[in-house]
């Protein structure tokens, strides 16, 4: 069955911004699917509000929109662009969600409307929908868990009933399991009941007998329209049931079942998706299984790729997404050939001789107040992949991969955390699921505690506690050797069981380049093993290479040019899928000026860890001894001559590395002038000579020099560590008191090796914090002839203070002079020509008054490379990427790869997206510390258009009707007037707190309620915002928290909204926005419109 | 847990050395020698190492982990092992499952399968992949006396390994609706279950002549796998072809398909390094579909010296070699790979249903 020429116009469904449950994988998939249906001829229409992803790159679709993802919006796409089909399962639950909101309004799937094409709205419904499900999976003779369905309190009561406690509550239709939990007691129960309902766009809930403790597998399976079915990849859960599967660490090929097992395990999975219908391409069955008897049930089904079908593709090596792309146009399996052998079909079941370990990311330490135990609902903000040949290597490079200062399974100044627990605490500890389970089960094996005794507390399969004791029993074994006195043998046996050189240095109180040197002198050196689909069976023509310590290397000689580009390991907030963008584009552009391009990432979710990319792919840790390793053994395939190492494009990860690469080697901005601008003293002395002013401030390692400086530039002040991304551990403090513990927070950090932590290399930051100011950003590129371009002037929406990654921020700036722009610009200049940059810079301004202060200076990619690239049609990251390898930006003009950027006409609007929705016990105050875990952006003609839009596509319900609850602090209050007066203009009920309702009042505006402060209620019969919000009274929250003093009565309102799904701001600029916005858009209709459009393409 | 390691080496005949762990039973004289073959299958290490098929054979396993769920005697393949030793890259140290009822290493020692542990096995499948099978010894003898065994070797081609692995005396298996006659050239317990669903079975040795079997009055006659080189299972081919011609449906699988073949002047040749794993994809001629199955075989019909005789009914996709026919003037089919699996897919099961379907006379 060929490609079908019936249809030729296709609709593509992106998921939107980066969420927690949904990350870059869809971005992979989108990408994967873009990129084969164009190179099958077809028409492709892109909708994806994601600016920061690679599919929205204008390249990939004949037309994409950057838009908000809702059934509105996409049916004004569909009616513009007429596609005959929709493919909504490459894109997360969102895709599928909008496919089927589209469906029941008849849009699509039905006769003369786009054909739903992957899977349909049946095979959807039945995966989707949790009693269907069940009821599917019975009628074919699979066990599931004993459960029923309910849509209210009271159903669930008699569900529970039937069943009895514990149960766990799923909803259905939500992605990443919000809303999801386990019962073991009533209270619980009511509490879990009452969010699932919440948490459910259909307000259905399954509740299911608990087998919390069962084992866990996945299953990733393929189908084609001639019914051939395949199983990718087998997934088996380090964790027990009882963490959702995103939070696990997971391990592939699944470890413990026997044949008989597994085979019983594939023939439920085939039946499954058989049965559910979906007619092509990929979906996911979970399993759980009784360790006791091996009684299995079916947990759930995706009828759609899924992130683990991202990390089943990486895994194997087998691109799940681009065959399921295929497939959905026609093909089957067995017509299309295996992209790694090329020689044989991909109607096959790839396996393995590797072991792959998945290990999740957590974000708690920027979410005060969250408990940051594990449970069914996902929290993680992104993983890490390793691949070793065994389970411990795999374990203990993923450990490391995390890059949160482990070095791997402890063994490291991590592991003295433990110290004060005695065995009973730190077993009670491991017990439950948190992100510190893995090392305080290391800990206990290494106490002698036993691997059964481990499991009777963890549940944890005795496997793999076998494996990590063996693990620990090296560690013991090596631990009366010098570094001088090891041999070959116990070197290499210790790097097979994937301890690192730094792990090794901390064992024998020794350094890590000793240990290298050492290990170099022995001859154990790592070799690099193919990632092949078929365990050598063929010849592979991909390189995709992992190390491991074994005979030979597989890596292939080549004589070209070679460049590598050092990703941006996992993702995590601050640091995300815009570095990925950056990095793959750097492979894409240098690609086609004939380097061969060599990319070192351990995300399995991400596009530059797609096989095809680039020229050659390193799936590992980014420690300096993974990449020293991926230098050294890429000049030894190029018979000596060493590669270009790229560093500046994935994020603070490789910029980290920077100084410990041969500085001849980096391309682009040398390390000197990275340190330069990192380097506080040295940078003071810059802008003093370029004479461009900076709020006053200082550096200090201790709390006496903080608070020294403090006084001299006065409080607030704006405290932030060096080296690192998305503002971990900035603050604002007030006084001197939140200074000390600000300080000796970060020197707590320091000595534990963790992000953000204070040392003498790495001391802390205090300058004057500029209240009022507007924060502006600015990304430009200069080449080696002293070209500097603009790519783009960024005027942030919310003031300083709030973090850029955080505030939204517009293209073209809005509010500043154009004197003021045109001083930004050469301020930028000039200090790109001090540092002598070679690529990009990121220039923070605050602009206060008439003064321009600069901020800070980042020689390197920033966060806003994409975003700029599609407000303004330049492609930043790949003119940067050649500038770095020695073109000009003149050249690359006459080349044509450079445009003029593309102004006039529209506004772009970038959006933060918050993960507070998963997290009710947090404030959502936004602060100088970054929270945000993705960003959309909103195109239209005029800015208050283009914001409404990003405040729609972030998923902030802005109001339309009802009352708006204002709260604000004194310096907001006359822009709150402002806000008030046109929310009445708008027809909508204003209530405020007594101080902000009577500021309005002196000013003529009198409120249509006043509601009561916590403080002031008591005992009084004043309305309370809490309990107003959780009412259904209020249907949009401004609360702009006060700088110091008492915040309890804001963040208490804050959460109330939160947890009540009533959208906030916390800004007075953003409602100002918002209003003006909405303003707006009651004079015409939404309109939408692509960016090829708008680029004039 | 005694983590004493003996250090051991293993060499190819082409003088390829690895050095690795001893696992399992120690040989006598010190060492292990036999073709050394590399099979895929992520589960199902028993069933491989207990398949009669795997006689003189040296087997290397490429899924890195192996021993994690133990084993039991419900999963293995014949009463015994066959093949000379097991080659893999790490043994586990404790097994984890619920079926278990011993070690892999302990059934190694009970079986008295030497093996050798530690080994990178991408590189020897590599080697393997390239040169194809080849023979190689381990052991903790010199590396000289383990390349001189390897090069001594007889290896599998030319030689008779049939005779080593068949039932001695025949015996009934199973209660179904049909009598079965099954020539045990090295039969899979698997197999007999399948058949055993079906059918009365009687097993009975590879020497058994067409005129002792069609003395029992079979409905079918059912011709099994089994190791090596199907040119030296003498006799077999002559009785094949007696029984078929007396118009007995029959159906044979892996070394049966080949003697079938050979029984009605189809030729075999041995492939390079032959197919061994659980994820080959075949094409079945009739219907299309491709079948995901377990493979094990070094020899080969060739399906142009059949072309006269029978109908090719399945195709592999991977290499393009035969793996299925059906005789056009007889009631006789035949498949290469193994449909009964154990261990692999179940994808291809069907074949059983069809071979009843043949004796009921449709």
């Amino acid at each position: 069955m060929p490609r079908r020429n019936d249809i030729h116009n296709i609709l593509i469904i992106g998921s939107g911004p980066i969420v927690i449950g949904q990350a870059c994988e869809f971005d992979y998939s989108g990408t994967q699917a873009c990129r084969v249906l164009k190179s099958e001829g077809y028409r492709v229409v892109l909708a994806n509000s994601n600016p920061a992803t690679i599919m929205t790159d204008p390249d990939f679709a004949d037309r994409t929109y950057i838009e908000p993802l809702t059934p509105e919006i996409l049916a004004k796409i569909i009616e513009r662009e007429k596609p005959d089909a929709v493919l909504p399962t490459l894109g997360g639950q969102t895709g599928l969600n909008l496919a089927m909101a589209l469906y029941e309004q008849g849009l699509v799937g039905v006769p003369g409307t786009p054909e739903l094409i992957g899977a349909n709205a049946e095979a959807i419904a039945t995966a989707e929908d949790r009693d269907k499900f069940k009821q599917a999976m019975i009628e074919i003779g699979l066990n599931v868990p004993k459960s029923g369905v309910a849509h209210n309190m009271e159903e669930s009561l008699a569900v529970l009933e039937e069943i009895g406690l514990p149960v766990i509550i799923r909803p259905a239709y939500i992605l990443g399991g919000r809303g999801t939990g386990i019962a073991n007691t009533m209270e619980e129960f009511l509490k879990i009941v009452t969010d699932g309902l919440d948490a459910s766009p259909i307000r259905e809930i399954l509740i299911e007998t608990s087998i919390v403790g069962w084992k866990e597998y996945e299953l990733e399976v393929m189908r084609d329209k001639a019914d051939n079915c395949v199983i990718i990849c087998s997934i088996e859960n380090f964790d027990p049931m009882g963490v959702h599967t995103g939070d696990s660490i997971t391990v592939a090929p699944a470890q413990t079942l026997s044949d008989v097992e597994y085979q019983k395990m594939r023939d439920a999975a085939l039946a499954c998706i058989r049965r559910v219908g979906v007619e092509t391409g990929g979906s996911n069955v979970q399993f759980a299984l009784n360790p006791a008897n091996g009684e299995m049930v079916v947990i759930e089904m995706n009828p759609r790729v899924s992130r683990s079908s991202a990390l089943a593709s990486k895994a194997t090596g087998f691109p799940i997404a681009k065959i399921a792309a295929k497939l959905a146009v026609g093909y089957t399996l067995d017509e299309i050939p295996n992209d790694i052998t090329r020689a044989t079909p991909a109607s096959f079941e790839p396996t393995i001789d590797y072991v792959v370990t998945k290990i999740p990311r957590w974000a708690f330490e920027k979410l005060p107040g969250t408990s940051g135990i594990l449970g069914t609902q996902m929290q993680s903000v992104g993983e890490a992949m390793a691949i070793g040949r065994t389970f411990p290597e795999s374990l203990q490079k993923g450990l490391r991969s995390l890059e949160q200062g482990r070095l791997g399974l402890n063994c490291d100044p991590g592991e003295s955390l433990y110290d004060s627990l005695d065995d009973a605490a730190l077993l009670a500890k491991a017990a439950i699921a948190t992100p510190e389970r893995i090392f305080q089960v290391g800990e206990a094996l290494r106490r002698g505690m036993g691997v059964d005794r481990v499991h009777e507390a963890t549940k944890i399969d005795v496997w793999f506690l076998d494996q990590m004791q063996i693990i620990i029993d090296e560690r013991h074994a090596m631990a009366d050797i010098k570094v001088q006195n090891v041999t070959r043998a116990q070197m290499r046996r210790a790097k097979r069981l994937g301890f690192s050189d730094s792990q090794l240095a901390y064992l024998w109180s020794s350094d890590e380049m000793t240990v290298r040197a050492q290990r170099e002198s022995l001859g154990v050196i790592p070799t690099y093993k193919t990632v092949d689909t078929c365990s050598a069976e063929f010849a592979a023509e991909t390189p995709y290479h992992y190390s491991t310590y074994e005979d030979e290397t597989e890596v292939r000689h080549s004589d070209r040019p070679r460049v590598i580009i050092l990703g941006s390991g996992p993702n995590r907030i601050g640091q995300g899928i815009e570095f990925d963008y950056c990095c793959v584009h750097s492979s894409f552009a240098l690609r086609d000026a004939g380097f061969e391009t060599v990319m070192v990432n351990c995300n399995p979710e991400t596009v530059s860890t797609d096989y095809d990319t680039s020229d050659r792919l390193y799936f590992e840790p980014l420690t300096r001894e993974d990449v020293l390793n991926v230098i050294a053994a890429e000049t030894i395939a190029s018979g000596g001559v060493a590669p270009k190492v790229i560093v500046s494009l994935g994020g603070q990860t490789p910029l980290k590395l920077s100084g410990l690469i041969d500085p001849a080697l980096i391309a682009g901005t040398s390390p000197h002038s990275i340190d330069l601008a990192e380097d506080r003293e040295k940078w003071n002395q810059l802008c003093n000579q370029l004479s461009i002013p900076q709020p006053p401030g200082g550096t200090a390692v201790t709390v006496d020099e903080a608070k020294v400086i403090a006084t001299r530039v006065g409080f607030p002040v704006l405290v932030r560590p060096s080296y690192v991304l998305g503002g971990r551990a900035m603050q604002i403090v007030h006084d001197q008191d939140a200074l000390q513990r600000a300080m000796e927070q970060m020197a707590s950090d320091g000595s534990l090796g963790k992000e953000g932590g204070l040392s003498a290399e790495r001391p802390v930051l205090i300058d004057r914090f500029l209240e009022d100011a507007t924060e502006v950003d600015v990304d430009a590129i200069r080449d080696h002839t002293g070209e500097v371009l603009i790519g783009g002037v960024m005027e942030h929406v919310e003031e300083a203070g709030v973090h850029s990654g955080d505030s939204a921020c517009a293209i073209p700036p809005q509010t500043l002079p154009a004197w003021v722009v045109e001083v930004i610009s050469e301020y930028t200049k000039s200090i790109a020509t001090a540092l002598d940059v070679r690529g990009l810079i990121n220039v923070q301004f605050a602009v206060l008054g008439t003064t321009v202060y600069v901020i800070e200076a980042n020689p390197r990619a920033s966060r806003t490379v994409p975003f700029v690239a599609k407000a303004t049609g330049v492609p930043l990251a790949k003119v940067a990427s050649r500038v770095m390898l020695g073109a000009t930006l003149e050249e690359l003009r006459v080349e044509g790869l450079l445009t003029p950027p593309v102004s006039g006409g529209h506004v772009s609007v970038k959006e933060a997206v918050l993960p507070f929705n998963r997290f009710p016990e947090v404030d959502t105050a936004l602060g100088p510390e970054m929270r945000s875990t993705g960003e959309v952006m909103g195109i239209d003609r005029t800015f208050g258009r283009a914001f409404v839009k990003s405040q729609t596509a972030a998923g902030t319900v802005l109001p339309t009707s009802g009352m708006v609850f204002l709260s604000l602090n004194d310096g907001d209050k006359p822009a709150g007037l402002v806000v008030a007066k046109r929310l009445r203009d708008l027809g909508l009920g204003v209530a405020a707190t007594t101080g902000t309702a009577s500021y309005l009042a002196k000013f003529g505006f009198p409120v249509d309620r006043v509601v009561g402060k916590l403080s002031e209620i008591e005992g009084s019969t004043m309305d309370n915002a809490v309990e107003l919000v959780a009412q259904g009274a209020i249907s949009f929250v401004v609360n702009t928290p006060h700088g110091r003093g008492s915040r309890e009565d804001g963040e208490a309102i804050r959460k109330a909204a939160n947890s009540n799904r009533v959208s906030s701001v916390t800004t007075v600029e953003a409602a100002l926005a918002a209003v003006n916005g909405l303003w707006e858009q009651r004079l015409s209709e939404v309109e939408v419109c692509s960016l090829q459009e708008y680029h004039g393409r | 847990m005694s983590n004493a390691i003996t250090e051991i080496a293993l060499v190819l005949e082409d003088g390829s050395v690895f050095e690795g762990e001893a696992i399992g039973h120690v040989p006598a004289n010190g060492i292990a020698v036999g073709e050394v073959v590399f099979n895929t299958t992520l589960t199902g290490y028993q069933e491989v190492m207990t398949d009669p098929s795997y006689a003189g054979q040296i087997i290397t396993f490429t899924t890195s982990h192996i021993g994690n769920y133990g084993t039991t005697h419900l999963d293995d393949e014949s009463r015994g092992t066959f093949a000379r030793g097991v080659i893999v890259r790490d043994m586990a140290r404790r097994e984890s499952n619920w079926r278990s009822e011993q070690s892999l290493d302990a059934m190694l020692k009970a079986h008295s399968l030497p093996g050798i542990a530690g080994i990178d096995t991408r590189r020897l499948t590599r080697i393997l992949r390239d040169s194809g099978s080849l023979r190689g010894a381990f052991g903790t003898a010199d590396q000289a006396s383990l390349l001189a065994a390897a090069k001594a070797d007889s290896g599998t081609a030319g030689i008779d390994l049939v005779s080593q692995v068949t039932t001695p005396a025949a015996y009934n298996y199973g209660n179904g609706k049909f009598k079965v006659v099954a020539y045990d050239f090295g039969i899979k317990s698997t197999i007999l279950s399948c058949l055993a669903e079906i059918a009365t079975v009687t097993v009975v040795p590879a020497s058994t002549t067409a005129e002792e079997v069609l003395a029992m009055a079979p409905q079918g006659v059912f011709l099994s796998n089994g190791p090596g080189d199907p040119e030296m299972v003498g006799g077999a081919t002559a009785a094949i072809r007696a029984i078929v011609e007396a118009g007995t449906p029959t159906f044979g699988i892996c070394l049966g398909h080949q003697l079938l073949s050979r029984a009605f002047d189809g030729h075999t040749f041995k492939l390079p390094f032959g197919h061994h794993g659980g994820n080959h994809p075949v094409r079945n001629l009739a219907t299309g579909a491709v079948e995901i199955t377990s493979q094990n075989h070094n020899f080969c019909v060739d399906p142009d010296s059949l072309a006269a005789v029978a109908d090719i009914t399945h195709l592999n996709l991977n290499d393009n070699t035969n793996e299925g026919m059906r005789l056009k003037s007889h009631r006789a089919f035949s498949v290469q790979y193994h449909p009964e699996a154990g261990p692999g897919p179940h994808d291809s099961r069907y074949l059983f249903a069809q071979f009843a379907e043949m004796m009921e006379g449709k």
